[in-house]
């Protein structure tokens, strides 16, 4: 499976919570497959995903699910040991790892070389860290929310990406309805 | 008057309760006071961009968050300032650490610090610039002003401010 058919498959599950979605392609795709308000679309600032999602777990109590990518993560490998550091059992990192930086022409990552990502959230001290194969993510994610525990999850997959227009909405509309959706 | 005190007080009475922090030798005393205080959820960040990251999540889940960082980080952080702070519209006070600026014993600092208050002007940033202690006065007006107007502003507060580096 490529990352766009997973985040097919996970829209049901993803609908119910909030989700901040990564810069790019995965926005682009979740965008497209199943706009919601509780989405927030990355439109710039590579890295952050997780970084935002943690912030927004850590500051009310609903469910958050970051979905980041093996290259995301990689450019901000120093999320890690925040995460670990800072547990809120209402957190989800999603990471879709296809060993590529698909937004840019599917140049390789070293997550789809030696480096294993799903090895460096344990040793920044992450406890809960689950790698699945991309046709039992949404398997995963959703053994993730019934354990309330904050959860690492690295899902395998293919690297590829289907054609999409990119998002035309305001960033300041994606944030105010997004907020509105987190207070209701 | 204790500056660091002053600070944090001012923090809580404004309802900032999310600060994340990366390190100086000149904001350990605030960073002290801040980890302090039951109202102030305090989390470091490993760099600068991923605590911006952090107080945009905390921004929108309805938390007023500040970021404390020295002015090095202008250079980590022009994109994510950019990108993410203004182009989503949202609050930051940054209070920063102005290094390399009079009383800096350490050399490489002037560095950035040549290049601090251009960056911020190129980023249509409201700048502060903090040298004697009695400007902490403004530091309370400042932060209504960041929560007003939905941007990014920096507090850039030099060595003498925080009373110089002693024996150094």
């Amino acid at each position: 499976m490529i990352r766009s058919e997973i985040l097919r498959e996970i829209a049901p599950i993803l609908r119910d919570h909030l989700v901040v979605c990564n810069i790019g392609l995965p926005s682009q795709e979740l965008h497209m497959i199943d706009d919601q308000p509780t989405n927030f679309y990355m439109l710039g600032t590579m890295g952050l995903s997780s970084s935002i999602g943690l912030g927004l777990a850590l500051s009310q109590p609903k469910t958050v699910i970051s979905i980041d990518g093996d290259g995301s993560v990689l450019t901000n490998l120093g999320t890690l040991p925040t995460i670990a550091n800072n547990v809120a059992d209402n957190f989800i990192l999603l990471i879709i790892d296809n060993g590529s930086y698909g937004s840019t022409g599917d140049q390789p990552t070293y997550a789809g070389k030696k480096t294993k990502l799903e090895a460096v959230a344990a040793a920044c001290g992450c406890e809960n860290v689950v790698t699945c194969q991309d046709v039992d993510t949404g398997k995963a994610l959703q053994a993730a929310l019934d354990s309330k525990k904050m959860t690492v999850i690295v899902s395998k997959c293919d690297s590829g990406n289907i054609k999409l227009p990119v998002i035309t909405m305001d960033p300041v509309v994606i944030k105010d309805r997004f907020m509105k959706a987190v207070a209701s | 008057m204790n500056i660091d005190k002053k600070i944090a007080d001012d923090l809580v009475a404004n309802g900032v309760s999310f600060v994340t922090t990366v390190p100086c030798k000149q904001l350990a005393g605030v960073i002290e006071e801040v980890e302090a205080r039951d109202e102030i959820f305090h989390i470091p960040a490993n760099k600068e961009d991923e605590g911006m990251g952090l107080c945009a999540g905390a921004h929108m889940g309805g938390k007023r968050p500040m970021i404390i960082m020295q002015n090095t980080a202008i250079g980590v952080t022009i994109n994510t300032l950019a990108t993410l702070t203004q182009f989503y519209r949202m609050p930051l006070p940054m209070l920063i650490s102005y290094r390399g600026e009079l009383r800096e014993p350490v050399a490489c600092q002037v560095e950035m610090a040549v290049h601090t208050k251009a960056l911020l002007a190129q980023l249509n940033i409201p700048t502060y610039h903090f040298h004697w202690q009695k400007d902490v006065e403004e530091f309370d007006n400042i932060l209504k002003y960041t929560f007003m107007c939905n941007k990014p502003v920096a507090i850039l507060t030099d060595a003498n401010f925080w009373g110089g580096y002693g024996d150094q």
